[in-house]
């Protein structure tokens, strides 16, 4: 009954902690490996226009259905004009107003775009479009074309196709050229098809967009055919006649208007950027969150000042340094001095790096049960002796660190963050293993101790592992889990099967396999 | 690995984890561990539940008392000291005998009243103690052993060593000190652990760390076949420890006077599993035939019985000649 409480609560833990990792790996984002980061796009529009005596209204078209990008962060730089950014039929505007503007103007609008493959065109199903008004020679060729598409086509993608390379053959087509004019470009050629879709009672519209690439310089907007099967969105190029989103492509704005108008001033003249960038998804994360509305990123440790989130990178550490020993106490049965002074002694070496700080361990304990073996025979009250002993451990490091300085050796400087007080009842202890037990239990103990902690270290030390912990520290419930199941671990330890060797039927057959 | 781990299950081995997992944490209530731990709680609590203890000639609880010694031992020229709270027989003194302000200790070392002190006053400040918690020490009666191990120890103090499950005596055995010991009845130091059969009070062959030895490695005697004497009385004072304290798994260390028969030296609630090497018999066999069919409520006089019945070592009797061959030498 015991036990089964055990489990229930281990179960109870790690199903907690993997939930809250399941929601902030998949749900908010956060990074799964450190220095992760996420591409991330700089796009901007930048308005210009002379404005008129009167009062001047522009309008921009700005991102809002984006499959396969989300928008992180966007913002408007417009001196003195009054902003509003709402909702049109084709997407959204931002709209500046001014009464009275002197001099050429410049509208900005900048928004950081990155990767998102879960946005799709989450659009509704829209109506069969009303049938074009076209005068009477224009409808004739419509019909006709129609007519001749639909013959050579199956359904709504084969007879977009078909329709575009008809209008992309242009001067050789004799219905086409009835609507074409020569030197119309890509953007009339797609709104041509709209058109055309149209009177096949085919729901199409013109996505403009830009190509996220890092060009330095101006980009054009360019155009894709969008249209609706009755189930979802289809891409076209209009020109190429491919078919498909491409992966680059950042639908900016829909529909037949320019991308930007101005009333009560000139024409606008409006330059497309883009620049690539690189960010640490853990702020991409931290965007998201807030616009989900997650309290995830606000309760984590990221809402920290910088210099206690360093203090807890480290201590975070601090039980997964505990389960090794656990593990290698009770599973293996390796025998240490005091029961965490060996992660003490782990947190010390990622300073120190492994080899210096196994040596330098080593000549400090060693050195300091010199001095305790000397001070044994002045006969000091165990109180003082620890004192001296504490001070005279201080000493040697201090002397360690002047002298490595002074040969250039800088491992040796970083001595400095030995658990000093630690080391010192190491070497009471150890001093009083050796003189009630014998030197060899006191080394081994004092083996054992440093195979323990370099094994703490090198886990502790696993880059990976940090950053999991630290973005996810509800982790650390699966280290309470596996503790509590480990706390009901009555085995044999490894080391005893070698211990009871002599109490093993001598005629097993795997008597041989220790 | 598996192999051998699947073995030793068989074998009915106990393990540490098991141990205090199992056994420790579920029989022996924390409450309890004081009585124990003190040697002097355990000494006057023995002596008011009419167990043989070595007499207590004094404490010396304060730096101050050191200078009481030479009082406290005024008519006795062999005394033992002992920190209360010690473990392992970590900083036990036993001297026999003394000139002016030197002091012999059993080993032959001759040591002065200076040194003396300061070993007191270390134990006090709790060197020798768990945790390094003030201690006091006891200076107490010196046992004169029995000479039926005199052939086969060397100095220091043979004990034996009886683990008593919830008022029944399970398992047993005889420490043997030797020279690599330092004369210390200490396993981990390398004394001779030789089990003893319940049912008999027969002692077997003896084991240093893990390799089994039939000779004293010193005294070169055989170890196995030697009976114990009062072996009963032994068993006796075992099995009632665990009315004494109240705690269902402990190691009673008993050690045979030669003129006051067996004495308590001491009760521990932690006992080491050296004493499965020691006879070649696991204690997890033997824990599980306890909770199997023991009657727990029973007098000590029908737990001991239990015992002897269950428990009859199957190499045991068969060395009973040897120790006939022995005492006639």
């Amino acid at each position: 009954m015991n036990n089964r409480h055990i489990y229930a609560l281990s179960a109870v833990l790690t199903l907690l902690g993997l939930a809250l990792f399941y929601y902030k790996v998949h749900v908010v984002g956060f990074p799964l490996r450190p220095q992760e980061q996420t591409q991330i796009w700089n796009i901007e529009a930048a308005v210009r226009f002379e404005p008129g005596p009167a009062a001047v209204k522009a309008t921009l078209r700005i991102p809002s259905l984006t499959p396969g990008f989300a928008l992180l962060d966007e913002n408007f730089v417009s001196r003195g004009f009054g902003l509003a950014t709402r909702s049109a039929p084709a997407g959204r505007e931002a709209q500046w107003t001014l009464r009275q503007a002197t001099g050429p103007q410049t509208l900005y609008y900048r928004a950081l775009v990155y990767r998102d493959a879960t946005r799709i065109a989450e659009d509704t199903t829209p109506p069969f479009p009303a049938p074009p008004e076209l005068d009477e020679p224009s409808q004739i060729a419509m019909e006709g074309l129609i007519a001749e598409v639909r013959r050579q086509s199956a359904d709504v993608a084969s007879f977009t196709t078909e329709l575009l390379r008809h209008i992309n053959l242009a001067q050789n087509d004799p219905y086409v050229s009835v609507f074409l004019k020569r030197g119309d470009n890509a953007a009339d050629r797609a709104r041509l098809a709209t058109v055309l879709l149209a009177g096949a009672q085919i729901p199409a519209r013109i996505a403009h967009g830009i190509l996220l690439r890092n060009e330095p310089g101006p980009v054009q907007a360019e155009q894709l055919l969008e249209v609706h099967d009755g189930v979802q969105w289809l891409y076209f190029n209009p020109r190429t006649l491919e078919q498909g989103l491409p992966r680059d492509f950042f639908i900016w704005w829909r529909g037949g208007d320019r991308i930007a108008d101005v009333e009560g001033g000139s024409a606008p003249d409006v330059t497309l950027a883009v620049q690539q960038n690189l960010l640490d998804s853990m702020l991409v994360a931290e965007r998201r969150a807030e616009k989900l509305g997650s309290h995830s990123i606000e309760f984590s440790l990221f809402s920290l000042p910088i210099a206690t989130q360093a203090v807890y990178s480290v201590l975070l550490m601090i039980p997964i340094g505990a389960l090794v020993i656990l593990f290698l106490r009770n599973f293996v049965g390796v025998k240490t001095f005091g029961t965490f002074m060996p992660v003490l002694v782990a947190l010390a070496f990622r300073e120190t790096l492994l080899m210096w700080g196994i040596l330098l361990f080593t000549v400090i304990v060693s050195l300091g049960l010199l001095i305790r073996f000397y001070l044994e025979k002045l006969r000091l009250l165990l109180v003082p002796r620890l004192t001296c002993v504490l001070t005279v451990v201080v000493m040697l490091m201090a002397g360690i660190s002047v002298l490595s300085h002074k040969l250039g050796i800088q491992p040796g400087l970083s001595i400095a963050l030995f658990p000093m007080v630690i080391i010192s009842m190491t070497i009471e202890r150890m001093s009083i293993v050796w003189e009630e037990r014998g030197a060899s239990e006191a080394i081994q103990e004092g083996v054992g101790s440093l195979i323990v902690a370099a094994a703490a270290y090198l886990v502790m030390g696993i880059a990976a592992l940090a950053h999991l912990i630290f973005v996810f520290p509800e982790l650390l419930l699966l280290v309470i889990a596996a503790a509590l199941l480990s706390g009901r671990y009555t085995g044999y330890r490894l080391l005893e099967l070698r211990r009871f060797k002599a109490l093993r039927p001598s005629g097993t057959p795997s008597g041989s396999a220790t | 690995m598996f192999g051998s781990y699947g073995s030793l299950m068989r074998e009915g081995v106990l393990g540490l984890n098991k141990r205090n997992g199992d056994y420790i944490l579920r029989f022996n209530p924390r409450s309890r561990y004081p009585l124990v731990d003190d040697k002097l709680k355990t000494k006057r609590l023995a002596v008011a539940a009419g167990i043989a203890v070595p007499e207590l000639y004094g404490v010396i609880e304060t730096q101050h008392d050191i200078r009481t010694l030479p009082d406290i031992v005024r008519s006795h020229n062999e005394f033992a000291l002992k920190p209360a709270h010690g473990s392992a027989g970590d900083g036990i003194v036993v001297i026999s005998g003394r000139s002016g302000n030197r002091y012999r200790t059993i080993g032959g070392d001759i040591l002065d009243e200076d040194f003396l002190s300061h070993h007191l006053s270390n134990a006090i400040n709790g060197q020798f103690s768990l945790g390094g918690v003030q201690d006091v020490v006891i200076v107490e009666y010196m046992v004169h052993f029995s000479p039926l191990f005199e052939r086969i120890s060397y100095q220091g103090v043979p004990d034996i060593r009886v683990i008593v499950f919830r008022g029944i005596p399970i398992m047993s055995m005889v420490r043997l000190p030797t020279r690599g010991s330092r004369g210390k009845a200490n396993l981990h130091q390398g004394a001779v652990g030789a089990g003893i059969d319940l049912a008999t009070g027969i002692t077997l062959d003896g084991v240093i760390g893990t390799e089994v030895v039939t000779h004293h490695p010193d005294t070169t005697h055989a170890i196995a076949g030697l009976r114990v004497p009062e072996w009963d009385t032994i068993l006796d004072i075992a099995a009632r420890c665990y009315e004494l304290t109240g705690l269902g798994y402990i190691g009673v260390d008993v050690v045979l006077d030669r003129d006051l028969g067996p004495l308590v030296l001491e009760l521990n609630a932690r006992p080491g599993l050296a004493i499965q090497i020691a006879n070649r018999q696991g204690l997890l066999r033997r824990l599980k035939i306890c909770e199997e069919r023991a009657d727990f409520t029973a007098s000590p006089a029908q737990r001991i019985e239990f015992a002897k019945r269950e428990f009859r070592h199957p190499v045991g009797p068969q060395l009973e000649p040897q120790s006939i061959a022995a005492g006639a030498a």
